[in-house]
């Protein structure tokens, strides 16, 4: 068994025995990305000697008697996360040369748990995208077909799961980026309640709807990743002030007394036939697994993107003005005067989507425009939650597919950013929510390309939704297929 | 010739005195090496978030209670975006539509007649950075970005640059008062923009309003204010119109120059803060902090005639400082003579604070001292310049008046046959001016009180000496 095929459980457990050390497992992930990233793209840049450092360092601290629940673990962080002294560029340019002064809360959590952060991963840049096409350094494939995009804007760290190049990684989902590239690779992919894990050091795309996410290989160790990443935060004032259960405790084989909803506004046209039959299938799963099946409404579904699409680049208009080449990052050569500066410097560092949502944003918070726009869109995020709310009484969890399609081709929709758009639709509601969701395998279309279920909880509902993926998982074999690069990597020598 | 009624609303912002800044650890101290007090937040580096400081909130909630603004129960933050080098995010975090406090107002004397100045409101906002200018390069020092800040707006009540400039001196001896701000205009922690405009008599609409800034002392304002009065009304008499614009006020040249237009004026595109949650204050905590506010000053100024039974004049001097009235309050309850104490904070104790440039919550003699030594000297135990030799030596070694006058054997002598050895002396030893005072110089018997001082090393009771002396001589 290669070591960077693992689960943190399963990495773990050979550490504790003793049959490897941190240095092996990571020498084996950087094996694999020199066998198969140069096609994947899924990881920036690496400083594998810092990487290898880091492992050492674990595993001296292990010898030490040290203790922590991921001592040596290698993480995949998507390059939205500061991580001191790393780089962290959010795949855009204006962020070139950029190091990163502190550590995230999340970051912070993880590595007092001994965690250690190899690699940062591909992302659409400022995470405006579905498809991981929108980083200025290059698109990442999707490893179950290199043809195809990987999901986004998480589609680095998906892909790096599903190619085996990593053991755990961490996105960030503002309307999908955990969830939906999670389903296009076929790995599990988890969006918290917003508030219960910190933002404090994600750079922000949209800050009412940002949360870091684990990607995983199972829905055990996105448990014990949120676990550790979750509580309060003094630096992050919408963190919820909330106790975190334990969430690896709730996972069971049945889904006993558990309902699950089906929106009836989610299984209409649009939807590929091979992703609803892969759905209903695991719909059937679930309930002869013991759960009692509802239909719920869900009746603002309809309008969820155009809202998204409102809120969301309103945020980062002002998010995104920091970026002026005065402080840090990317500088345009020339200038003749400050505003000149801020024009070049946006102008050469910024790409087309995160422009035109800089623009859109802008323009939506316009005086004379933000009443008809921001707030009315305001207005239909609460009637979105509320449809949840009346949802969420008659059942536990909600089902769902977590996209229309499965992974489509490399430029198939990057000339169409409206159909681009529209994929967001199972997606984004959850974030306009401030809900949970998360995404577990649960098929292929056509054989060939994975397809996720979403499962949806209600505000700090992640017990619920853990434990549904959980026995669905454990109840079906969709978590050992392997994309052609992971079995290539599954092959790969550890160099000891 | 027509005459021309002026209209002129102000808005202060105010620097709070918390250790720390609007929305992050760092330090606010003044004065620092540029960029020494600065952190991830207040540089604006990607994936920082503001936290509230509860002080600053708590502190401009006090200064709307002082100046009698009702305190919005719901209350939140915004972004004003707008791009500028001393931005670290481009955006600054402030208050739209929801302010901390709203209404009020102060009371302001102008030649003999009080009036009114409304507040429209007040609300809190983070200080930008200081940009700085070279011959060849600019430099920004981001210590102040961050810093918090409440600005009172002012209803356009004022009719004069004499209104405008009272209502400041006003509203800073209230916040300086309420202890939120040390309100120096010098370090720019007291900052003012104005809105000016002229109309002609009798019509009822405000004309056409300018803004000033870049004012930066009260003499400043007052004559950006009369320059600008000036030109408007110059302006409109010639049958031109005035634009609306923002200028600034050039200090060398003594003008107001055009800015920019209402053309340009920015779209700052509000929108709620997403990072930090609404403020919601609970009546009761309101309550607490409302109990526990000083008086104004001019309350005070009363309270002094009424309980202490001290002239007009002696209260307004001790309670133009609220220090200054704390100590002359504490000392005067602890004494049976309030007056004499106020006479002692008046002239000896101010005195000596100018003289040596320190404040009075440093000054050595405490109030329960002074009160001990105005009794001792109420008492006749000391005469009034033993008090200021007590005085003296307090105030360098410190002690208490009782042990002092006790240690030392300075209590006055009472005793009429010790006084009268001593007189007698000074009669032997000094015939020229007994024969001077028998031949009607009455000069020459406070030299000779003075010799009975002199030999009694001060402490003879000058009265009794004065009786001897003059019985003795009489005969």
């Amino acid at each position: 068994m290669m070591l960077n095929t693992l689960t943190i459980h399963e990495v773990l457990e050979r550490l504790d025995r003793g049959e490897c050390r941190s240095e092996d497992v990571v020498r084996s992930v950087l094996d694999a990305i020199h066998k198969t990233d140069g096609r994947i793209h899924g990881y920036l840049p690496l400083d594998e000697t810092e990487a290898i450092a880091q492992a050492r360092g674990a595993d001296l601290a292990r010898r030490n008697g040290a203790k922590g629940r991921l001592l040596g673990v290698p993480i995949a962080v998507k390059d939205v996360l500061n991580i001191k002294g790393q780089s962290c560029t959010c795949g855009s340019k204006i962020l070139k040369g950029y190091v990163s002064p502190y550590d995230a809360t999340a970051i912070a959590r993880l590595r007092a748990e001994g965690a250690i952060f190899v690699g940062r991963t591909n992302m659409d840049e400022f995470a405006m995208g579905s498809s991981t096409e929108n980083s200025a350094y290059g698109v990442t494939c999707n490893p179950w077909d290199l043809e195809r995009v990987p999901g986004g804007s998480s589609g680095g760290s998906a892909a790096v799961i599903a190619a085996h190049e990593a053991v755990a990684a961490l996105g960030s989902d503002t309307g999908g980026s955990v969830r939906q590239p999670a389903s296009f690779c076929g790995c599990v992919g988890l969006k918290p309640t917003y508030g219960r894990i910190s933002r404090y050091g994600l750079t922000a795309y949209a800050s009412s709807l940002d949360q870091i996410g684990p990607i995983t290989k199972d829905i055990r160790d996105a448990a014990l990743l949120l676990q550790i990443m979750s509580g309060v935060d003094e630096s992050d004032s919408t963190s919820l002030p909330v106790a975190v259960p334990d969430y690896q405790a709730v996972l069971t084989r049945d889904l006993k007394g558990v309902t699950v909803g089906l929106p009836k506004e989610y299984f209409v046209g649009g939807l590929d036939p091979e992703v609803e039959r892969c759905v209903q299938e695991a719909i059937e799963v679930c309930r002869k697994l013991g759960a009692k099946v509802v239909e719920v409404s869900l009746p603002h579904t309809r309008v969820a993107v155009d809202t998204y699409y409102i809120i969301a680049p309103a945020e980062a208009s002002a998010n995104l003005s920091r970026f002026d080449g005065v402080r840090y990052g990317y500088r345009a050569e020339g200038a003749v005067d400050p505003l000149d500066l801020y024009k070049k410097t946006r102008a050469e560092g910024f790409g087309p989507e995160v422009k035109r949502r800089i623009i859109l944003g802008t323009y939506v918070l316009s005086s004379g425009y933000y009443d008809a726009f921001y707030l009315r869109a305001q207005k239909v995020r609460t009637l979105i939650r509320r449809d949840f709310e009346e949802a969420f009484k008659q059942c536990s969890v909600i089902l769902s597919p977590v996209a229309p399609t499965p992974a489509y081709r490399i430029g198939q929709n990057s000339a169409d950013p409206l159909q681009m758009y529209l994929g967001d639709i199972f997606t984004v509601p959850v974030n306009l929510a401030g809900i949970c969701g998360l995404s577990v395998p649960c098929g292929m279309a056509s054989g060939k390309l994975p397809v996720g279920l979403q499962v949806m909880g209600p505000a700090l509902g992640e017990e619920a939704i853990l434990r549904t993926g959980y026995a669905f998982e454990q109840a079906t074999d969709w978590r050992s297929r392997c994309s052609g690069i992971a079995d290539e990597n599954a092959g790969s020598q550890v160099r000891l | 010739m027509t005459n021309y009624r002026v209209t002129i609303g102000l808005e202060v912002h105010v620097q709070l005195k918390t250790k720390s800044k609007m929305f992050c650890a760092c330090s606010t101290d003044f004065g620092a090496s540029p960029n020494t007090h600065v952190c991830p937040v207040c540089m604006g580096y990607p994936g920082s978030l503001p936290v509230m400081n509860r002080e600053a909130i708590r502190w401009t909630v006090i200064s709307g209670l002082m100046l009698g603004c009702r305190i919005n129960p719901f209350s939140k933050f915004d972004r004003k975006n707008y791009f500028y080098p001393d931005m670290p995010k481009n955006y600054q975090i402030t208050q739209c539509d929801k302010p901390l406090c709203l209404g009020g107002g102060v009371d302001i004397e102008v030649e003999g007649k009080t009036k009114r100045v409304g507040i429209t409101r007040i609300h809190q906002e983070e200080d930008v950075a200081k940009n700085m200018h070279y011959a060849t390069w600019s430099g920004i020092d981001y210590n102040r970005a961050g810093v918090p800040l409440m600005e009172i707006v002012s209803e356009p009540d004022m009719e004069s640059a004499d209104e405008a400039v009272a209502y400041l001196q006003t509203l800073r001896q209230i916040l300086v008062y309420a202890e939120v701000s040390d309100c120096n205009m010098e370090e720019g922690n007291m900052r003012c923009d104005v809105n000016i405009s002229v109309r002609p008599d009798g019509q009822s609409s405000f004309g056409t309003k300018v803004e000033i800034k870049n004012m930066n002392s009260f003499k400043g304002i007052y004559n950006a204010l009369k320059y600008e009065i000036d030109r408007q009304q110059e302006v409109v008499r010639g049958g031109g119109k005035i634009i609306q614009e923002t200028r600034r006020w050039d200090v060398d040249k003594g003008q107001t120059f055009s800015m920019r237009t209402k053309e340009d004026a920015h779209d700052y595109r509000y929108f709620p803060e997403p990072d930090l949650m609404p403020i919601a204050l609970p009546d009761s905590l309101v309550s607490e902090w409302a109990s526990m506010l000083p008086l104004l000053p001019a309350q005070r100024r009363e309270k002094f005639v009424s309980e202490f039974g001290l002239p007009e004049y002696d209260a307004q001097v001790l309670a133009a400082d609220k220090a200054v009235g704390d100590y002359f309050e504490s000392a005067a309850r602890q004494s049976r003579n309030p007056k004499a104490v106020s006479n002692w904070v008046m002239t000896d104790v101010l005195r000596t604070l100018t003289e040596r440039g320190i404040s009075i919550t440093g000054f050595a003699i405490k109030p329960v001292a002074l009160a001990e030594l105005v009794d001792l000297t109420d008492a006749k135990v000391i005469n009034s310049n033993t008090a200021r030799d007590v005085f003296a030596i307090m105030l360098e070694e410190g002690g208490r008046a009782k042990e002092i006058v006790a240690a030392r054997g300075l209590a006055q002598v009472s005793d009429a046959g010790a006084i009268e050895a001593v007189v007698d002396q000074v009669i032997t030893e000094n015939p020229k001016s007994v024969e001077d005072f028998k031949n009607g110089k009455a000069a020459a018997m406070k030299f000779l009180i003075g010799q009975v001082m002199r030999l009694s090393k001060g402490k003879a009771n000058p009265q009794m000496a004065g009786a001897l002396l003059e019985k003795k001589l009489s005969n």
